[in-house]
């Protein structure tokens, strides 16, 4: 008889998730995932200017901030035909990447880590060996013994204090927790730098959009303006803040986070890199121009689909083909016109919120209903995982040397062969490897920038198409970018000068989704099938799979609308 | 039976920090509540010897955009203080605890503090069917309205708690509400802003420990410390407004010397923040010192009060404003009253100064 377990909330995420699992004989056999709220942002954008679509999209996710902003000027862009300057790609870019490295770091850390570090046991480390350890793995000049001596007195005063604030409750002495003492130690003084360490790199948000969380954007281009000899715009001194962030993050990343990962990963590698593996296609819009958004080809992120774990060919994706991404409900508190089994492409899609679940409070979904308020999203009717590990095996299949030099070192530096990527370890490396890329990129990508200033070209803006008056009376646009938690895309009409209708379809909407039609589960469900939970009480093996996605819920529900219709311009993508 | 508390100071000292760290943080924290010298013995005293305060932190209809902020913190002792020890008991964005563990964590602290404990509310409350944001099977509206009955105080962290943000905007499909509008009975301070700045963040939550009682709030709920000032009388291209040096479209000669973005829509001169005080990330820049005009984003309904980009109407309380602007636009009711209200006092002195000098525009500046 399976017993089921209900995790709600499911924290150290982005927004409210919940997850029922039925266990039997100590191993999961069914698992289903709901995001429980909902907001209908794309509701409130009709009719609006398009020009500032992207501060609404924005405040759709405020973790990932400015994702959905870069994705929403892309969008709209691309359909009323207009270019950005190099610059501001590259000031694009810079902002991208300092958003990956922000993200990833915070996610291992604050979000993730407490699922493979016993905070508890740390107090049991011998300060002196921690320290050898440490700097057995990294030149990171803070790793003296007294250095983590302080660190355990901190802890253990805040232990004895008898209020655990964030920590209380957690999983600790739990015996999937296999770090010894010492590398627990280690974490924890990580954990608590990387909490400082994180509102640096945001700044360079600060410089080029204002402020962090939430930095502006601008259609055409990039809001600020670039003047070396003048105080009031972007000057050699806001450059050579930026090119300091860079340099900063590259050294946390490369001492900190990633000793740390392989450390973590070497006490795991032998159950998790084979468990949590899940769906097994792989989907990737790819990112960061090196020349220019309308050439995906130039990508660091290569674009395109694994299928069936077959790494030896890469499938197309083409986002305006109606019969490539569909969208369902079947299993979602939305109602479709034409029923409850067909997938609608979002340029077609339709709005309707009908919640048909239990009046809360209560305890149990009936899961042979409706469940969650995510869609569920399906590539040529297959479901995708979306997220740092497609994005890598997308990158190694396409044979991209940056890519898989990092993939292939790293697998002999814990040997193991290439099929444990397919897991939740997988995807946490993954992550840390992209963040490493994304640190030497942004470097490449601010002497570019650098490089271009020097040659004369300070442009930042591209105006040609900034009055309304300039436009078609009808257009529609798709805007793809990679953000930190996988595949994003957002659709516009625009009609008169308005917006008629937006959507977006979200990484965690591919990944949390409920099962569509065919019964097929998405990411989250397909992954916990197989794993084992030792305490039914502390699931805690639930959340190092569902964690190893970086969840993002308020990004995964949306209220969609009508389409616009008499459409007449089309664009490729 | 409660367990002894350590106070602040015990716990900076036992983080191996100095008295003096703790001195120079409750220095900078008077500086930003606006206090005199003397208030920095206040705030010493008040920090070695209150017990830590236990919060409830809730997240509702929201992007956790107020908990990044609040991480931002920026000097070093306050991320450091304000994250622990305030007792953060319960905070779904940085806690460990998950499901029933994770919702015993805030039962706790309402039996065991009552009257004492602070809720803070990030992100708004559907009303229109409670099921469209539910927690561990309860509707915020449920779980706010038990857990705000023996608060001691309700802190409402950004617009969407203060006036519904962005979920609010028009048609508000969700019937969004901020705490105000559900809640009576307790004092609620609104710490507006989309997010709030952290270092506001951080202020507000000294000056509950400090003072053991609620900011002077507006007529609004905000903090009269942070929320006092327009952004245009505080903003440091101000001087450029009063020339009349106007950018004329992005990234043009103006923007590249850093005029004012009046003409390209800038809230400033309807919106109270301390953009233009404290700045955003370490007072490195704001959004108007990195060429985007102000979007407003401290007001209540904000999101409709645009377009963005569409400047603020001419209503003939701007002196100055109308003779630096030709085009007027006609804009909703509610923003034109409200610039009538906020401009007429400020500009009026120095628009009698300045009527009398010739206007400087772009092109004379390049010559001189």
């Amino acid at each position: 008889m399976a017993e089921r377990i209900i995790i709600d909330p499911i924290t150290r995420i982005e927004g409210h998730l919940r997850v029922e699992i039925e266990v039997k004989d100590g191993i999961i056999t069914d698992a289903y995932s709901a995001g429980t709220m909902v907001r209908g942002i794309e509701t409130i954008l009709k009719g609006r200017d398009p020009r500032d679509a992207w501060a609404f999209v924005g405040r759709v996710c405020g973790v990932c901030t400015s994702t959905h902003s870069l994705t929403s000027v892309r969008t709209v862009e691309n359909a009323l035909g207009i270019t950005a300057p190099p610059n501001a790609e590259l000031i694009r870019n810079l902002m991208a990447n300092a958003l990956y490295i922000h993200d990833h770091v915070v996610h291992f850390y604050v979000l993730h880590a407490l699922d493979w570090v016993d905070v508890v046991s740390a107090l049991k480390a011998n300060p002196a060996e921690a320290s050898r350890i440490a700097q057995s793995i990294s030149p990171w000049p803070k790793s003296s013994v007294g250095y983590f001596t302080d660190i355990q007195k901190r802890f253990h005063s805040f232990v004895e204090s008898g209020q655990l604030g964030i920590f209380a409750n957690g999983y600790w002495g739990h015996s999937a927790y296999k770090l010894p003492p010492e590398v627990n130690l280690i974490a924890v003084a990580h954990y608590l730098e990387a909490l400082e360490w994180q509102k640096e790199i945001v700044k360079v948000h600060t410089i080029f959009g204002g402020k962090n969380p939430h930095p502006n954007y601008l259609v055409g281009g990039v809001p600020c303006s670039i003047n070396i000899d003048e105080a009031n715009a972007v000057n050699a001194e806001r450059l050579a803040i930026v090119g300091k962030l860079f340099e900063d993050a590259k050294t946390f990343v490369d001492q900190v986070y990633i000793p740390d990962l392989l450390a973590i990963a070497s006490y795991y590698k032998s159950d998790w890199g084979a468990i949590g593996g899940g769906l097994s296609n792989y989907m990737s819009f790819g990112d960061f121009p090196v020349n220019g958004y309308n050439n995906p080809d130039s990508f660091k992120m290569p674009r395109g689909v694994i299928l069936n774990r077959d790494l030896s060919k890469i499938h197309e994706i083409k986002a305006d083909d109606p019969s490539q991404i569909q969208e369902f409900i079947n299993n979602s508190w939305y109602d479709y016109s034409k029923g409850d089994g067909v997938g609608l492409h979002p340029w077609e899609g339709e709005t309707n919120l009908n919640y048909t679940g239990p009046k809360p409070p209560y305890d149990q979904f009936d899961v042979s209903q409706k469940y969650s308020w995510v869609k569920t999203p399906r590539w040529k009717g297959l479901p995708m995982e979306v997220g740092p590990l497609s994005r890598m095996l997308v990158g190694y299949a396409a044979g991209r040397e940056d890519i898989k030099a990092v993939i292939d070192s790293t697998l002999m530096a814990l040997n193991v062969p290439v099929g444990a990527l397919f897991s939740t370890l997988g995807r946490t490396a993954a992550r840390g490897l992209e963040t490493k890329l994304c640190c030497d990129w942004a470097l490449e990508f601010y002497q570019q920038l650098l490089s271009n200033i020097k040659n004369g070209d300070s442009r930042t803006q591209n105006n040609v198409k900034w009055e309304p008056e300039s436009w078609p009376k009808i257009a529609r646009g798709i805007g793809m970018v990679e953000a930190p938690r996988g595949a994003l895309s957002h659709f516009i009409v625009i009609e008169d000068k308005k917006i008629a209708n937006y959507q977006l379809v979200v990484p965690t909407t591919w990944n949390a989704s409920p099962r569509d039609p065919e019964g097929k589960r998405s990411a989250y469900e397909e992954s916990l099938l197989g794993t084992p939970v030792a305490d039914l009480n502390s699931p805690l093996e639930v959340l190092r799979t569902i964690h190893s996605f970086d969840p993002c819920l308020a990004c995964a529900v949306h209220v969609y609308d009508e389409k616009g219709s008499h459409v007449h311009e089309l664009k490729s993508y | 039976m409660k367990e002894k508390q350590p106070t602040f100071y015990e716990e900076v000292i036992n983080e191996g920090l100095s008295r003096k760290d703790f001195l120079k943080f409750c220095t900078t924290m008077a500086a930003f509540l606006g206090l005199e010298t003397s208030g920095v013995g206040q705030i010493v005293h008040a920090l070695q010897t209150k017990p830590r305060l236990p919060v409830i932190w809730f997240h509702f209809q929201e992007c956790t955009c107020c908990s990044e902020s609040f991480i931002r913190a920026s000097h070093p002792i306050v991320a450091s203080i304000v994250l622990d020890k305030i007792s953060l008991d319960y905070q779904e964005t940085l806690m460990a605890a998950s499901g029933f563990q994770a919702e015993s964590a805030y039962k706790t602290v309402m039996e065991k503090y009552p009257g004492e404990y602070i809720v803070m509310v990030e992100g708004s409350i559907p009303t229109e069917n409670e099921a469209y944001c539910c927690i561990g099977g309860r509707s915020a509206l449920q779980i706010l309205e038990e857990a705000a009955k023996n608060a001691k105080a309700v802190v409402a962290w950004g617009n969407c708690a203060s006036s519904g943000c962005v979920q609010a905007a028009k048609p508000n499909p969700t019937g969004a509400k901020p705490v105000h509008k559900v809640i009576s009975g307790k004092p609620i301070i609104n710490v507006q802003g989309c997010p709030p700045i952290a270092d506001v963040m951080a202020g507000v939550v000294v000056h509950l420990l400090t003072f053991d009682r609620i900011p002077q709030l507006d007529e609004l709920g905000r903090p009269k410390a942070f929320y006092s000032r327009r952004v245009h009388d505080t903003c440091y291209r101000r001087a450029n407004f009063d020339a009349g040096l106007f950018v004329e479209s992005f990234d043009d000669e103006g923007a590249k010397r850093g005029y004012c973005l009046y003409k390209m829509g800038c809230k400033g001169p309807v919106t109270y923040n301390s953009c233009g005080i404290i700045k955003w990330n370490d007072g490195l820049s704001y959004p108007i010192q990195s060429g985007h005009p102000c979007i407003g984003c401290s007001e209540a309904g904000f999101w409709d009060n645009g377009p963005f980009y569409q400047h603020l109407p001419n209503t003939g309380a701007f002196g100055i404003e109308t003779t630096a602007d030709k085009i007027g636009l006609g804009l909703g009711v509610a923003t034109a009253v409200g610039i009538a209200g906020h401009a007429i006092v400020t500009n009026i002195r120095k628009h009698r100064n300045i009527s009398n000098s010739p206007t400087v525009d772009s092109e004379t500046l390049k010559e001189s």
